[in-house]
């Protein structure tokens, strides 16, 4: 046993605490502050249906397949007068399964049309396990938190 | 009266005693839910009193079966599975597969993300280490050291975060380079990925509290004497026996090996780095928390050097969009925090791999545990337990 | 506490135990709170801050509550009466060292001849309370920690006994108003010293006696570097893994009585207890001496429960056979090194 030069180390240890003990606190009061998450952070993912063309790539691509997507196609009037009538694809369901979601961001990175995005928000716990599907709606919502990309290091 | 020979007597006085302590072993059931065994792990212990006669790790409570589904699941998935193996050191797993898959392919990747993968990896060690340097002194007894690491971790995890945006998993290895332009649509709020402005001089400075941190644990655990005397000689594991069992990564460099991946392989460009890889003499619980701590160092050191020296470029080689890996057969190791870690890729020409075997370093770590925890005392038994730093999902996977 | 004393041996004693019962828990809630705050910062984080206000001064109570309203569970394989004495044997112990601590000169609950002997003997029955708990519990780990508890405890026993005769000797008395007194005498060893200025407390003469204590102390109530009986990454929480609710919080409490008991008593026998030491008591009146002497004593006792704390959050734990090996190849010698050194200075001078 190395009771020898008992004080040395033990001292030494015991200076760090102490100096610890007068240090400013680093902590961040969640609820009452809230640190910035930095804008590339995977939080929620953000729906913009204007882009979407339910061309179900996100959905195929996920690895767990937790996005669900329902679409049909609509009829719409020729853009020139005496032209082919247009088929379009309009989004009738596009839920995210969040319980379910690993936030891989495959989704996002596949999507050809721009239609998805990452938002840094977090506070989106609830209750029950079912609530955590977010519907098209309210994944449309997230898309005013989505922040403008980073500056990039050259 | 009659007088015994000395002999006589020394003998009568062991028998004695060891008939007196003639117990029943108690069979004790040490998990799956305990404070130090890391996540799932069961050991069920032969104890005597304290002495532990022998004891039979049972895992696979955290088995996912990633080799399984790594077998449907197509490459880019595969990436965001497979850093969830080890889940303190997620990058680092990403790297190997996805060389091995790159191999295959006959991709050349750009310098530029070869270093940030590099610096990325660096960064997943020392977090990884980290994580030991809060947990282990814990398991000796003081508290004080874990929430001094985490709080250094924290700054290599926000600037982790900064980056690939995920904090542990952060998928961020694509085929042929790191993650690419995304999208081919109008919008510009997806660009190239490259580094945020202003990472490169924030992990300068990080990595200045790394150094920090370190002398800091250096003053509160490793030189207090209690801690050492807790340490020192605990848990020899001789070179020869270490390579047996197949331990790899710091629990064999503190035998005494210097065997390295980095050093040996090419699967990033460390070749390119000084480092100096720590080595340990005694192969004790001591020597595996010294190595590790002096790798940290090294790390810092790393990236310290590979922020000076990063080249400009492309960040992604060419790629087709329909990811195809040309059939064949590649094993590609790496250095994780925790040890070896293998990818076998098995391709037939597919959009999925035909079979991925997954070599991880902490269940060969693992597999040391029945021989190196006979007849030792219950308090050793969670010195030695800790000092072997595994993860429960990198051990069942 | 003239008063008291003056209203008959019985009705005094019903007042004594009924502000004793009252103060004990308080007097636990401070260490307690000082224990999650002075943690915290040395583990650079803000520990309790909602409870009660800015600082959450009211942790403690909020802990207590919550105690109360949880289950208290008594597991199938336990021996349940034992199971459920346990945690008010070791309450009982530690509040009934509490009659002979002075707080100041009339502020004792009876001032015993054999006063630091009584605070001893009385302080080992938390051992016994510890076993029982360990051993009803009906758990391996319960088990293994009480058995721990009470090789530890009873080792420590011996260093701890060892230390306080060397203090005996040089104060000539078992009473802790004598040793008090003793040490204001302005004198060692019969040599005056310092011209009668100031007093010198039995921590200078008594070193190695305080120090033996102090370790003893520690290892006899389980505080980190001898916490091995509930050491938590081993045998998950010791002969405590099956309390909950109530009958844990009395252990808990009974745990920081112990803390503030033992540097009560280290405070007396080597510091000085009530005595401020550099001014006399005896000039002031009643009131004043009493009031002066309690918070003198208090202001000896945070200093010593600071260092304790300051030392669990710094230091890692002795195994158990490093702990054994401590009392009794060092501590235990070095004890009657320092009784047979007093005995020849007192005999000598």
């Amino acid at each position: 046993m190395t009771t020898r030069n008992m004080i040395p180390g033990l001292a030494k240890g015991m200076w760090i605490t102490l100096k610890t003990l007068f240090k400013r606190v680093p902590t961040v009061q969640y609820p009452l502050e809230k640190e910035i998450p930095v804008p590339r952070a995977r939080g929620v993912i953000a729906l913009d249906t204007e882009a979407c063309t339910v061309c179900m790539l996100c959905s195929r691509e996920c690895p767990d397949w937790c996005i669900y997507i329902e679409g049909h196609k609509e009829e719409q009037p020729p853009s020139k007068p005496g032209g082919r009538p247009r088929t379009r694809a309009t989004l009738d369901r596009f839920d995210i399964d969040y319980a379910l979601c690993m936030y891989c961001g495959i989704c996002v990175e596949v999507c050809p049309f721009d239609a998805l995005f990452w938002s840094p928000e977090f506070e989106y716990s609830e209750y029950g396990i079912s609530e955590m599907l977010h519907d098209k709606d309210r994944l449309t919502d997230w898309l005013a938190t989505v922040p403008d990309p980073p500056a990039l290091e050259s | 009266m009659q007088t015994l020979d000395p002999a006589a007597m020394a003998h009568i006085s062991e028998v004695s005693v060891s008939v007196e302590l003639q117990t029943s072993d108690m069979t004790l059931n040490i998990g799956p839910q305990h404070p130090s065994t890391h996540g799932v792990l069961r050991l069920v212990a032969k104890v005597d009193g304290e002495r532990v006669r022998s004891v039979e790790p049972v895992i696979g409570y955290m088995h996912r079966g990633y080799e399984k589904l790594a077998e449907v699941r197509t490459y880019p998935q595969i990436t965001a599975l497979v850093n969830r193996i080890d889940w303190v050191s997620g990058f680092a797993n990403e790297i190997p597969f996805i060389v091995a898959a790159e191999r295959l392919m006959g991709l050349e990747v750009p310098e530029r993300a070869q270093y940030i993968r590099l610096i990325l990896t660096e960064m997943a060690r020392i977090s990884s280490h980290l994580i030991f340097m809060s947990s282990y002194p814990l398991e000796i007894g003081a508290a004080t050291p874990l929430m001094h690491a985490l709080r250094e971790r924290e700054r290599v995890l926000d600037l982790l975060e900064s980056v690939t945006g995920g904090r542990f998993h952060p998928n961020f290895n694509r085929l042929g380079g790191v993650k690419p332009a995304a999208g081919a649509g109008a919008q510009t709020k997806k660009v190239v990925q490259d580094l945020p402005q202003g990472f490169l001089q924030d992990t300068k400075a990080a990595m200045v509290k790394m150094f920090e941190i370190c002398d800091d644990l250096e003053g509160l655990v490793t030189g207090n004497e209690i801690f050492q005397a807790r340490t020192v000689g605990i848990g020899v594991m001789p070179a020869d026996r270490a390579a047996a069992f197949g331990v790899s990564g710091p629990n064999l460099r503190a035998s005494g090996p210097d065997f390295d991946l980095r050093k040996h392989t090419d699967y990033l460009p460390y070749d390119k780095f000084e480092f100096e890889i720590p080595i340990g003499r005694n192969g004790d619980c001591f020597d595996r928390y010294q190595v590790r701590l002096e790798e940290i160092r090294q790390s810092a050191s790393i990236i310290n050097q590979a922020i000076d020296t990063i080249p400009s470029g492309p960040l992604q080689a060419k790629v087709p969009k329909i990811i195809k890996v040309p059939a064949g057969e590649i094993y590609v190791r790496a250095e994780n925090p925790k040890g070896e870690m293998g990818y076998h890729l098995i391709s037939d020409g597919g959009r999925v791999p035909y079979r991925l075997k997954i070599r991880s370093a902490s269940f060969s770590n693992l597999s040391v545990l029945p021989w190196l925890l006979e007849d030792q005392l219950v308090p050793d038994l969670i010195a030695i337990l800790g000092s072997l730093d595994f993860v429960l999902g990198d051990v069942d996977r | 506490m003239i008063v008291v004393l003056a209203i008959g041996f019985w009705a005094g004693l019903a007042l004594k135990i009924g502000i004793m019962a009252a103060i004990v828990p308080v007097v636990a809630l401070p260490i307690i709170f000082a224990e999650l705050k002075l943690s915290a910062h040395m583990q650079h984080r803000i520990g309790p801050y909602f409870a009660g206000g800015r600082y959450g001064w009211a942790q403690p109570l909020a802990d207590g509550l919550k105690f109360f309203q949880k289950e208290d569970l008594v597991p199938d394989a336990a021996d349940k009466m034992v199971y459920k004495l346990a945690p008010y044997l070791v309450l009982g112990a530690a509040m009934a060292v509490f009659v002979v601590i002075p707080f100041g000169p009339d502020l004792i609950g009876r001032d015993l001849d054999l006063g630091v002997f009584y605070a001893l003997a009385i302080s080992s029955i938390s051992t016994i309370g510890v076993l029982i708990a360990g051993w009803s519990s009906g758990n391996k780990y319960s088990l293994i920690g009480g058995l721990r508890a009470a090789a530890q405890l009873i080792a420590y026993e011996l260093p701890l006994f060892l230390a306080v005769v060397g203090v005996v000797i040089q104060a000539q008395t078992m009473s802790m108003i004598g040793i008090i007194d003793a040490q204001a005498e302005y004198q060692l060893f019969g040599l005056e010293i310092a011209g009668n200025a100031i007093a010198i407390p039995y921590v200078f003469p008594q070193f190695i006696g305080f120090v033996i204590f102090y370790i003893a102390a520690l290892a006899e109530l389980s505080r980190t570097p001898f916490d091995m009986p509930i050491a938590e990454s081993e045998l998950v929480m010791g002969y405590l893994t099956e309390y909950s609710g109530f009958r844990f919080a009395v252990f808990f409490i009974g745990e920081y009585i112990g803390i503030f008991t033992m540097s009560a008593i280290m405070a007396t026998l080597w510091l000085g207890g009530y005595d401020p030491l550099f001014f006399d008591l005896s000039g002031l009146n009643d009131i004043a001496a009493n009031a002066i002497g309690a918070l003198v004593l208090f202001g000896k006792v945070a200093i010593l429960v600071f260092l304790m704390i300051w030392m669990r959050w710094t230091f890692p734990r002795f195994r158990e056979d490093q702990l054994q090996d401590l009392a009794w190849r060092i501590l235990i010698p070095l004890g009657l090194a320092n009784i047979a050194v007093t005995a020849f200075f007192k005999v000598v001078f």
